[in-house]
């Protein structure tokens, strides 16, 4: 309803800005020549068109206004995927969809097979000549077999039979199929197909399944056939055409071959004859008639296939239309989308996916995606205090007495404290996959910038400062962090200490290398200013050193945010069990598309905050930049 | 008293190749307390380094130089000095540059306050205590470092070509400024320039410096800067003596040019 609804604005809105960009021309003084940049300037109007285009485009590859403007069609689809399917074997008898008849092409491949087996054979110098003799009279003997399976004399009533059967069948079919009456259902087939469709869910509800018990009447009609036709093909595929001439044939192929390997050990010869079984089985089992049996089968598979591409009618169009670089397919019972449909989500799907997510009650693996919980304040207080404060306290802990209690001291109620085991009131704390994310890119960054800065203007001022710590840095800064992922994780644990230390090695390099940049940058003219205005060492560095990096500090941590980032998402994909990149490495282990594009999306667009606060915090506190 | 005395300076740069350049050589005078010096002198010749080790920005090879009776021995407020460029901070505004020696001393903000307000008057920047220096003009900039430099109340006042980057006019207005400062506070300043004309104008006492090694080569003593007090500077500069003296030390300066250039023919 809703993406049909957008569907029509958005080709509204694209026709409108079109008009509008086409009118604006005409009223424009314009340049006769090219290249004037004041061209580039406004435009609105064709950022509507532009992302209206992908809207449209994913609206559209996404199969969404297929759903929305024909929601049955997938369940349709579904039912004539289900014939096709049950079609294709049989169609693969016949140069319908092949070059060639099945017999034909498994005549001459075997025939092939055969004489390759014997020039190997005859070339072999570790076999024996009399195995090689007796080798050859099997294959030749195997070949001199197939005319015993082409020959229209040796073919048995009983096969003929069948085959006649199967195509009065499949002939009833073609004729039954396009009338109203067809299907012919039993009451307790009626019912067991209408108890399904009460439990049935839409399209797309589940993720990428279509519903595949028909819901309608032309659904129903192919989901007839699609069994009729099932059954028709497992009959014909039970079927050998296993005369008796063929039969005495194979049976003394098999003897020999039975009467040579049992006075046989292991070794070469043992290989050949096992390979040379094999090829005669597998001549055993293929589905070999003479030319002209299958002929009425054949007449029969192509009029039922003209006549049910009849039947879908309209269909075909829908699935040529809107159903864009795939379609439905069926896999047994089942059925699924092929194609962008399936990795590229509906809009609508996607966005009650989200918002079902975004439900504190439900998020994702049990753990809400943003949302906040009431902590105690002792357990923040136990946290945060270390608990060798009660160690270094006066006095021992205390010992039980002989009564069986423990007189608490001093010392014992420090470490009550100082564990967080004391009564408190609970504070609302943020909670949940994206302020889990959060936090560690906070933490780390900010542990970044608190050792990175004063070490990097300490090395930009200093020159052993410079040369102690540059091996150090600049050994580990080069190596992608992700390369570091595996080693860090081993030794501070998948959770938040590992991945902070991860985003801390990240983000500090970048913060001595912007802060060293900042302080060696420095004008020696306003140093010797500071000096002849009496300022000390270090009134030097806070006053005049640090502000004056502080351009090329906050440009630092802008780099450091999208390093820090890029870093958490993929650790967090290698280990873990909260976070946004945890979510998307379980959503892809699922093959939950639209969780999947969930979490880019948000994961953009907190790197867009982060990196739009950043651009506020620069614009407000180095307003001189560039004009000092 | 407070006089500046140099005895016997000298400058010699080393360079690690072991290559020397002897920027001053036996550089010695004395500055009386009150006394206005410009110094002028081709590219080269070692004025900016005098002013570095009158400063305490660097330590002379060899020779002494002292304020009052202690020696120069580092930086120290007693001596304050105005840049070309103004060396302003621009993360600071206009009060805060100006009362920045204040604070370091972590003196009494309400008494900075005061002075930081008597000070814009004087250099005429009133109202515009909050500006941030980024905004100001080159004229306005230099003002603001006038200012900061005078708050301390220093004994010299070191200006290294303070009005080099200015344009024509802004920089007759501080050439009076610099005059009317001088006369109402009675500080000892030394001022570098390149400009023949300033040297004359603002000089009690000009000293022309010859290069390689650095050196006084000439010294006068010039009654104009007394009558830039009371007349226009205009009219000054087309009184006939103005023009002679100037005209003779541009011929010495011209000489001196193509002497170094010969040399390196």
């Amino acid at each position: 309803m809703i993406t049909g609804f957008v569907t029509f604005i958005t080709i509204f809105a694209v026709v409108g800005a079109i008009l509008y960009g086409r009118r604006l021309v005409k009223t424009e003084k314009s340049d006769a020549v090219f290249g004037n940049p004041e061209r580039a300037k406004g435009g609105l109007h064709w950022v509507v068109v532009g992302s209206s285009f992908l809207l449209l485009s994913w609206l559209y590859y996404s199969w969404d206004i297929a759903k929305s403007f024909y929601p049955k069609s997938a369940n349709e689809l579904c039912q004539v995927a289900k014939v096709n399917e049950s079609l294709l074997s049989l169609k693969y008898l016949f140069p319908i969809v092949e070059r060639q008849h099945k017999s034909t092409a498994i005549i001459k491949r075997e025939n092939l097979n055969i004489e390759d087996k014997i020039t190997i054979i005859q070339n072999d110098p570790s076999l024996k000549d009399q195995d090689k003799k007796i080798f050859i009279n099997i294959l030749r003997s195997t070949k001199l077999m197939i005319p015993s399976l082409t020959d229209e004399r040796y073919l048995e009533d009983d096969t003929k039979n069948i085959i006649n059967e199967l195509t009065i069948r499949l002939n009833k079919l073609t004729e039954d199929f396009p009338k109203d009456s067809y299907p012919n259902l039993s009451k307790e087939e009626e019912n067991e197909i209408n108890e399904g469709l009460k439990e049935q869910l839409g399209w797309g509800a589940t993720g990428m399944e279509v519903p595949p018990i028909p819901e309608s009447k032309r659904g129903l009609k192919f989901h007839a056939a699609a069994a009729e036709i099932n059954s028709i093909s497992d009959e014909f595929f039970e079927m050998r055409n296993h005369n008796p001439e063929y039969l005495r044939q194979s049976e003394a192929i098999f003897d020999e071959i039975k009467e040579y390997m049992d006075g046989l050990d292991d070794g070469l010869e043992l290989d050949y004859i096992k390979d040379i079984k094999k090829l005669v089985r597998r001549i055993e089992y293929a589905s070999i008639f003479p030319p002209k049996t299958l002929d009425e089968l054949e007449n029969a598979i192509r009029a039922f296939d003209k006549v049910q591409n009849n039947e879908q009618g309209n269909l075909r169009t829908i699935d040529i239309l809107l159903f864009p670089a795939g379609t439905i397919v069926a896999s047994g019972p089942q059925c699924s989308e092929a194609g962008p449909g399936r990795w590229l989500p509906k809009p609508s799907d996607t966005f009650r996916i989200f918002g079902e997510m975004l439900k504190p009650s439900v998020g994702y693996k049990m753990i809400p995606m943003l949302w906040y919980e009431m902590m105690g304040v002792n357990r923040i207080v136990g946290f945060i205090l270390p608990d060798w404060i009660a160690d270094i306290m006066p006095g021992k802990y205390p010992i039980h007495n002989e009564d069986g209690t423990v007189n608490p001291n001093f010392k014992s109620k420090v470490l009550d404290i100082v564990t967080g085991e004391f009564e408190a009131f609970k504070i609302p704390v943020p909670t949940g996959h994206i302020w889990d994310s959060f936090l560690r890119v906070f933490l780390g960054l900010s542990l970044g910038i608190i050792f990175g800065v004063p070490l990097g203007l300490f090395m930009g001022l200093n020159r052993f400062a410079k040369g102690f710590f540059d091996p150090l840095v600049e050994l580990y800064r080069p190596v992608p962090p992700l390369a570091w992922a595996p080693l860090v994780i081993t030794v501070f644990g998948i959770d938040n200490v590992g991945k902070v230390f991860l985003l801390f090695m990240v983000s500090f390099s970048i913060m001595i290398i912007s802060a060293r940049a900042g302080a060696s940058g420095t004008q020696l003219s306003k140093i010797h200013a500071a000096h002849s205005l009496g300022a000390s060492r270090w009134q030097i560095i806070r006053e005049v050193i640090f502000p004056n990096s502080l351009p090329e500090i906050l440009t630092g941590i802008r780099v450091a945010v999208g390093m820090c980032w890029g870093t958490l998402v993929a650790a967090e994909f290698l280990a873990g069990t909260t976070g946004i990149g945890f979510v998307e490495n379980v959503a892809r282990k699922y093959m939950q598309y639209e969780v999947i594009w969930i979490t880019i999306f948000v994961m953009g667009m907190l790197g867009l905050i982060f990196d739009l606060t950043i651009r506020k915090i620069i614009d407000k506190t180095i307003p001189w930049r560039g004009k000092g | 008293m407070s006089d500046l005395v140099s005895q016997k300076v000298n400058m010699i740069f080393k360079s690690l190749k072991g290559d020397t350049v002897h920027a001053l050589k036996d550089i010695t005078f004395t500055l009386k307390k009150g006394e206005l010096l410009t110094v002028l002198g081709p590219s080269g010749c070692g004025k900016t380094t005098l002013l570095n080790i009158a400063a305490g920005f660097l330590r002379p090879t060899s020779g002494s130089i002292t304020l009052g009776n202690s020696e120069i021995n580092g930086p120290g407020v007693e001596r304050g000095m105005v840049f070309q460029q103004g060396a302003l901070f621009e993360w600071l505004t206009v009060n805060e540059n100006v009362n920045f020696g204040l604070r370091m001393k972590k003196e009494d903000p309400i008494q900075t306050a005061k002075k930081v307000d008597e000070w814009l008057d004087i250099v005429g920047l009133k109202g515009f205590g909050n500006t941030p220096t980024y905004q100001l003009s080159g004229g306005m900039q230099q003002r603001v470092a006038l200012a900061r430099c005078l708050i301390n109340d220093p004994d010299l006042i070191l200006m290294d070509e303070p009005l080099g980057a200015l344009d024509a006019l802004t920089r007759e207005k501080m050439q009076s400024l610099v005059l009317k400062i001088w006369k109402e506070t009675g500080k000892t300043i030394i001022l570098i320039t390149h400009s023949v004309e300033e040297a004359l104008l603002l000089g009690e006492r000009v000293y022309v410096m010859a290069p390689r090694p650095g050196r006084i080569h000439k010294e006068y003593k010039l009654p104009f800067a007394s009558m830039g007090l009371k007349e226009d500077l205009r009219e000054i500069k087309n009184n006939k003596d103005f023009v002679s003296k100037r005209e003779e030390i541009l011929t010495m300066i011209w000489d001196m040019e193509e002497e170094i250039m010969g040399k390196e023919i």
